[in-house]
C-alpha cells in the first residue's frame, strides 16, 4: 500500500477558543487527539463543533489558547501550511475540474511530480472504490460518489489528520449507512486519524473511537461511545443521548453506586452518577426502551395517550395524574386511555442530581 | 398489447400540451410579435436599406464608407476608446470584486457606484465639463499639491470621453464582476486552501477557471456599451476630430444629410464590428476553458 | 472567508482601497459640482461659489420649460412601465413555466434588443417609425423605449417566477380557482415584489434613456434628459449653472425611483439582470 498517513504522535487543543464579538461559539476547549483514533464531535447544531473544526482547519482564526500538532504550535499558521485534508459538508469539489484533477489538487500545489501524483491518485480512486470515473467532472457523478472524491481528495495527500464536516447530512438513510461503513473503512485501511463532526449520535456512536460532547461552545464529556450511551455524566447529555424520560424526586436510599428516589410515592432505583446525599433532590433518567408495561403494584400509574406501532413492537406515551408525560415500549398494543402501570429498568436507569 | 387498441388516440390539444405548447405558452406570444416588430423588422428593414443606398450600386454605400477616411477612421477611433477602457475597467474591477466579496456591508458602495450607471452619460459629460474643466475641482487639486504647474485639458478631447467612459464603465463592469464573483462557493476556496493551495494558487486554479466564463460575458457587456459611445463623445470630446466615433456617423449621415440609407449602412457596419469582437471573445473563452480544464489531468 | 496577514497582502488590499477610494472620490466630486453650481451666483476661478442662491431653478424652470418637459417624462415612462410590464410578465410567465421547442430561439429574441446598444438599433428604428409616421411623436418615443424594456422585465421576472413553486398553483386549482382568480389571488400577490421591483428599473432607464429618446423624439415628445442633452449640447447660449440647475432636477427624478427600487433589489441586479450565474459551469 503506497498510501499512508503521516508520521505524528498527537494533536493537542490547549484551551482553545474563539469569540465573535461578545459571543463565545468555543471556550477552553482541551483535548488530545492521538495517532490512529477516530474522533467523533457530537453536539446539537450551534453548539461550536463546526466552529472547532475550522478552527483546527485554520478557515478560522482562534482567539484563544493553542493548538499543536506534537511539539509544533500551528494555530498561527494558514491553512495550507496545516497540511490537513478535509471533508466539507457540500463537498465542495471543484466543478471545473475532473474527479481526477480534484483529488491531485493537493498533490498538485504541493508541486509532486506528475508521475507520483498519477499513481497516488490511482490508489486513491481504488480506495474509494471509483475506479473509471476519473475522467469524469463532479456534476455528472451521484451525491455518493462525489462523497467519495470529497474523502479520496483528502486522503491522497497523505496528511495527519482528516477533518470531515457533516459529511453525510446530504445523503439519503440508506446510502448514508453505506458510506458510514465506507468511512471507517478507509479510516482503518490508511490508519488514518480522524476527527469527524456530526450532530447524529448514531453515526458518533457507531464510527467513533471516542466521542467528544460539546455544548455551548464547551467540551461536557469525552469518552468511548458504550460509556456516552450508558452512563451519560450530565442529565442533559443524557437526554442528548435519548433518555427521554425523566422523574423528579428525592433520594431515599443508596448503596455505592446504586440509589433509589422516590418520585410522588413511588420508589425507583437506579445507577447514580454524581454524589447526592440522602434526603437530596434527584432527576431519574431512562431511555424510552428501559420504560415498560408492569403488573407490579408499585409501578407508577398512567394514561395512555398515543400509540405506534414501529415493527417488532409498540412504542407510546402516557401521562400520569401529575401530568408527567412518558415514553415506554410495549411488546402489546395498549389501548389510548387506558390505565396502565409502568417500571424503569433499575438496571439502566441513571440518577442525577436534580 | 389490446389495452393500447382501446386508447383513443391523443387529441391535438393533448398532443401540443405533451410539447409544451398550451393556453400558458401562447402567453409569450405578444410580447414575441412585438419584438419581432420593433426590432428585428426595423433592424432587417436597416439591412436592407443600406443596400439601396442614393445613388450608385447595392455597395455604394460601404464602399463609400471603407474608401473615406473620415468614415472609416470612426471605427480604429471608437475601438482605441473601448478597448482600453473595458480592459482597464475589468482589470481594476476583479481585484476589487474579491475584496468588496468578503465585505458584510456591501451595499454603500454598490448604491455609490450604480449611481453613475442610472444617472446615465448625458449628465456624467455635463458634470464632468465642470468637474474636468480648466476651473473645475480636478485641475485646481492637482496644482494645489503641485503635480502640476497649469491646468491640464482633459475636457474636449479624447481623454474627457475616456473619462466618462471609464465613470460609468467602470461600475457597470464591477457590479457585474461581483455579481459573478460571489456566485462562486466560498467553500471551494476553502478547500483549496485546506489541501494546500496558497493565495495565488486559489485565484489560478479555482477562482479563474470558474471566473472565465464570467469575466467574458462582463467583458462583452461593457466593450459593447463603450463601443456604443454616444452623448459624451459630442459634449465632452472634439466629435470633429480625435473622437469623432462610429455613432456620431451614423447619427449625422441620418439626421443631418438625411440619408437613411447611409445612415443604415453604419448602423450595420457598427453592428457587424460588435459582433466581431463577440464571437472572437467567445471563442477566445472556449479555448481558456477548455485548456484549463485538461491541465489539471496530470 | 480566508483572511491573509501578511505585509504583501495588506499592502495589496491597501492599494485596492486607494483605487476605490479615488474612484468614488472623483464621482462624487463631480455631482458635488453639479449641485454647488446650481445654487452658485458667480463661480469664476475660485474653488467655490461667491455666493449662494437658488434663482437658477427658477430661470432654468421657465427657460427649458421643465413643467411641460416633465410632464411628458412622466406620461412616457409611466406608459412604457404600464405596457413593458403588461408584455413582460405575461411572457415570463410563459416561459418560466413551460418548456417548448423553439424555447431558446425566442428567448435569444428577448436576449438580443439587452445586448445590442441603443444607438445601434436605435438609427434603422427611427427610420421605420418616421416611415410609419410615428416618429416624432409621444408613441414613437414609447414604442422605441419599450424594446429594451420588455425583454428587461421578462429576463428579471423568469427567475423570479421560477422560485414560486408550481404546486402553490396546483393548489389553487385543487381548490378551485379558475385561471383568473388563480392569477388574482395567489400569483399576483407572490408576484408583487418582483413586479414592483422590475418596473421601477424600467422606469428608471426610461427616464434616464437618452439615445432612443434622442432619435425619436421630436419638440413635443421630448424627455428630461434629451433636453438636458440639447441644452449642454449648446451651451454658451445659457448661463452655466442653469443648465446645472436643470441637471439637478434630472438627477432628482432619476434618484428618487432609483432609491425606491434599491429597497426592492440588490444595487448589482441593476447590471447584472439576468439570473446569477451558478459556480458550476
Amino acid at each position: 500500500m503506497l498510501l499512508a498517513s503521516s508520521k505524528f504522535d498527537e494533536l493537542r487543543l490547549d484551551h482553545m477558543s474563539r469569540a465573535f464579538g461578545t459571543v463565545n461559539a468555543l471556550r477552553d476547549v482541551s483535548l488530545t487527539v492521538r495517532k490512529g483514533e477516530f474522533i467523533a464531535l457530537l453536539g446539537p447544531s450551534g453548539c461550536g463543533k463546526s466552529t472547532a473544526l475550522n478552527c483546527i482547519a485554520g478557515l478560522l482564526a482562534t482567539t484563544g489558547g493553542s493548538i499543536y500538532l506534537d511539539d509544533k504550535r500551528i494555530d498561527q499558521l494558514k491553512p495550507e501550511d496545516r497540511g490537513f485534508g478535509m471533508v466539507f459538508q457540500n463537498y465542495a469539489l471543484f466543478p471545473h475540474m475532473t474527479v481526477r484533477s480534484n483529488i491531485g489538487f493537493g498533490l498538485k500545489m504541493r508541486g509532486t511530480p506528475k508521475a507520483e501524483i498519477a499513481k497516488r491518485v490511482d490508489e486513491a480512486l481504488g480506495l474509494v472504490r471509483l475506479e473509471g470515473q476519473g475522467h469524469k467532472l463532479p456534476g455528472q457523478l451521484s451525491g455518493g460518489q462525489q462523497q467519495r472524491v470529497a474523502i479520496a481528495r483528502a486522503i491522497v495527500i497523505e496528511p495527519p489528520l482528516v477533518l470531515m464536516d457533516e459529511p453525510l447530512s446530504n445523503l439519503d438513510a440508506k446510502l448514508r449507512l453505506e458510506m458510514r461503513a465506507e468511512i471507517r473503512r478507509i479510516h482503518n485501511q490508511l490508519g488514518a486519524t480522524t476527527l469527524y463532526v456530526t450532530h447524529d449520535q448514531d453515526e458518533a456512536l457507531s464510527l467513533a473511537d471516542r466521542i467528544v460532547v460539546l455544548r455551548d461552545g464547551q467540551i461536557r464529556q469525552v469518552g468511548m461511545p458504550r460509556d456516552l450511551y450508558e452512563s451519560p455524566d450530565h442529565l442533559d447529555i443524557a437526554e442528548f443521548m435519548g433518555y427521554r424520560n425523566r422523574l423528579t424526586g428525592k433520594v431515599t436510599a443508596r448503596d455505592g453506586e446504586r440509589a433509589t428516589i422516590d418520585v410522588r410515592g413511588t420508589s425507583f432505583s437506579g445507577r447514580l452518577r454524581g454524589d447526592i446525599e440522602i434526603g437530596g433532590a434527584a432527576v431519574i433518567a431512562a431511555r424510552a426502551d428501559d420504560v415498560t408495561v408492569s403488573k407490579a403494584n408499585d409501578a407508577l400509574k398512567a394514561t395512555v395517550e398515543t400509540i405506534e406501532y414501529r415493527g417488532r413492537e409498540f412504542v407510546g406515551t402516557a401521562r400520569t395524574e401529575d401530568g408527567l408525560e412518558l415514553i415506554f415500549h410495549a411488546p402489546e398494543a395498549a389501548a389510548v386511555g387506558n390505565a396502565i402501570s409502568l417500571s424503569l429498568d433499575p438496571a439502566h436507569a441513571l440518577i442525577y442530581a436534580a | 398489447m389490446s389495452s393500447l387498441e382501446h386508447t383513443p388516440p391523443a387529441s391535438l390539444r393533448q398532443r401540443l400540451a405533451l410539447k409544451g405548447l398550451d393556453g400558458v405558452t401562447l402567453l409569450v406570444v405578444p410580447a414575441a410579435l412585438f419584438t419581432l416588430a420593433i426590432f428585428v423588422y426595423p433592424f432587417l428593414y436597416g439591412l436592407l436599406l443600406s443596400f439601396e443606398p442614393k445613388e450608385g450600386g447595392i455597395f455604394a454605400n460601404y464602399q463609400h464608407f471603407f474608401s473615406d477616411p473620415f468614415l472609416y477612421n470612426t471605427i480604429a477611433t471608437t475601438l482605441w476608446l473601448a478597448v482600453p477602457v473595458t480592459i482597464i475597467s475589468l482589470i481594476l474591477a476583479l481585484p476589487i470584486a474579491f475584496r468588496v466579496r468578503l465585505m458584510t456591508r456591501q451595499r454603500l458602495l454598490t448604491t455609490i457606484l450604480v449611481l453613475p450607471v442610472t444617472l446615465g452619460t448625458v449628465l456624467v459629460a455635463e458634470g464632468l465639463l465642470n468637474y474636468l474643466g480648466p476651473q473645475g475641482w480636478f485641475s485646481r487639486t492637482l496644482m494645489l499639491f503641485g503635480i502640476i504647474d497649469s491646468p491640464v485639458k482633459l475636457t474636449n478631447n479624447y481623454w474627457g470621453v475616456f473619462a466618462s467612459l471609464i465613470i460609468t464603465g467602470f461600475p457597470f463592469t464591477f457590479l457585474l464582476t461581483l455579481s459573478y464573483v460571489s456566485g462562486i462557493d466560498p467553500a471551494l476556496e476553502q478547500a483549496a486552501a485546506v489541501h494546500g493551495a496558497r493565495a495565488w494558487q486559489r485565484f489560478r486554479h479555482v477562482f479563474l477557471p470558474l471566473l472565465i466564463p464570467g469575466l467574458a460575458i462582463a467583458f462583452l457587456l461593457s466593450f459593447v456599451q463603450a463601443f456604443a459611445v454616444f452623448p459624451s463623445a459630442i459634449l465632452l470630446g472634439a466629435p470633429a476630430g480625435p473622437t469623432r466615433v462610429i455613432s456620431i456617423a451614423a447619427y449625422q449621415a441620418a439626421f443631418e444629410q438625411y440619408d437613411y440609407s447611409m445612415a443604415s449602412a453604419i448602423a450595420m457596419i457598427m453592428a457587424a464590428v460588435q459582433l466581431v469582437i463577440v464571437v472572437a471573445i467567445l471563442f477566445v473563452r472556449n479555448l481558456f476553458y477548455r485548456g484549463s480544464t485538461a491541465g489539471g489531468k496530470g | 472567508m480566508i483572511r491573509d496577514t501578511t505585509i504583501g497582502a495588506k499592502l495589496w488590499i491597501t492599494a485596492i482601497w486607494v483605487v476605490v477610494g479615488f474612484f468614488v472620490l472623483n464621482l462624487v466630486a463631480m455631482i458635488a459640482t453639479v449641485i454647488l453650481s446650481s445654487f452658485g451666483t458667480r463661480w469664476l476661478g475660485t474653488w467655490v461659489p461667491a455666493g449662494l442662491t437658488t434663482r437658477w431653478y427658477f430661470s432654468a424652470w421657465s427657460e427649458f420649460q421643465l413643467y411641460d418637459v416633465l410632464v411628458v417624462t412622466f406620461q412616457i415612462a409611466f406608459t412604457v412601465v404600464a405596457l413593458s410590464g403588461l408584455l413582460g410578465v405575461t411572457a415570463a410567465y410563459a416561459l418560466a413555466r413551460r418548456d417548448f421547442p423553439g424555447k431558446k430561439l425566442v428567448m435569444l429574441l428577448f436576449l438580443l434588443p439587452l445586448l445590442v446598444p441603443p444607438i445601434t438599433f436605435g438609427i434603422p428604428l427611427a427610420t421605420v417609425l418616421y416611415q410609419a409616421g410615428v416618429g416624432g411623436t409621444f408613441w414613437g418615443v414609447v414604442l422605441a423605449n419599450l424594446v429594451p424594456t420588455v425583454p428587461f422585465v421578462i429576463l428579471v421576472m423568469i427567475p423570479f417566477i421560477e422560485q414560486i413553486d408550481p404546486k402553490i398553483e396546483a393548489a389553487a386549482r385543487v381548490f378551485g380557482a379558475n385561471t383568473f382568480k388563480l392569477f388574482l389571488h395567489v400569483l399576483l400577490p407572490m408576484l408583487v415584489p418582483g413586479i414592483l421591483a422590475a418596473l421601477l428599473l424600467v422606469l428608471v432607464r426610461t427616464v434616464g434613456m437618452f439615445e432612443l429618446t434622442f432619435l425619436t423624439a421630436g419638440p413635443t415628445s421630448q424627455t428630461l434628459v434629451v433636453a438636458l442633452y440639447y441644452s449642454v449640447f449648446a451651451s454658451g447660449v445659457r448661463a452655466v449653472q442653469s443648465i446645472d440647475a436643470m441637471a439637478v432636477i434630472y438627477m432628482i427624478t432619476t434618484l428618487v425611483w432609483l432609491l425606491i427600487a434599491l429597497r426592492f433589489v440588490n444595487p448589482t441586479q441593476i447590471v447584472a439582470r439576468a439570473k446569477q450565474q451558478p459556480a458550476s459551469t
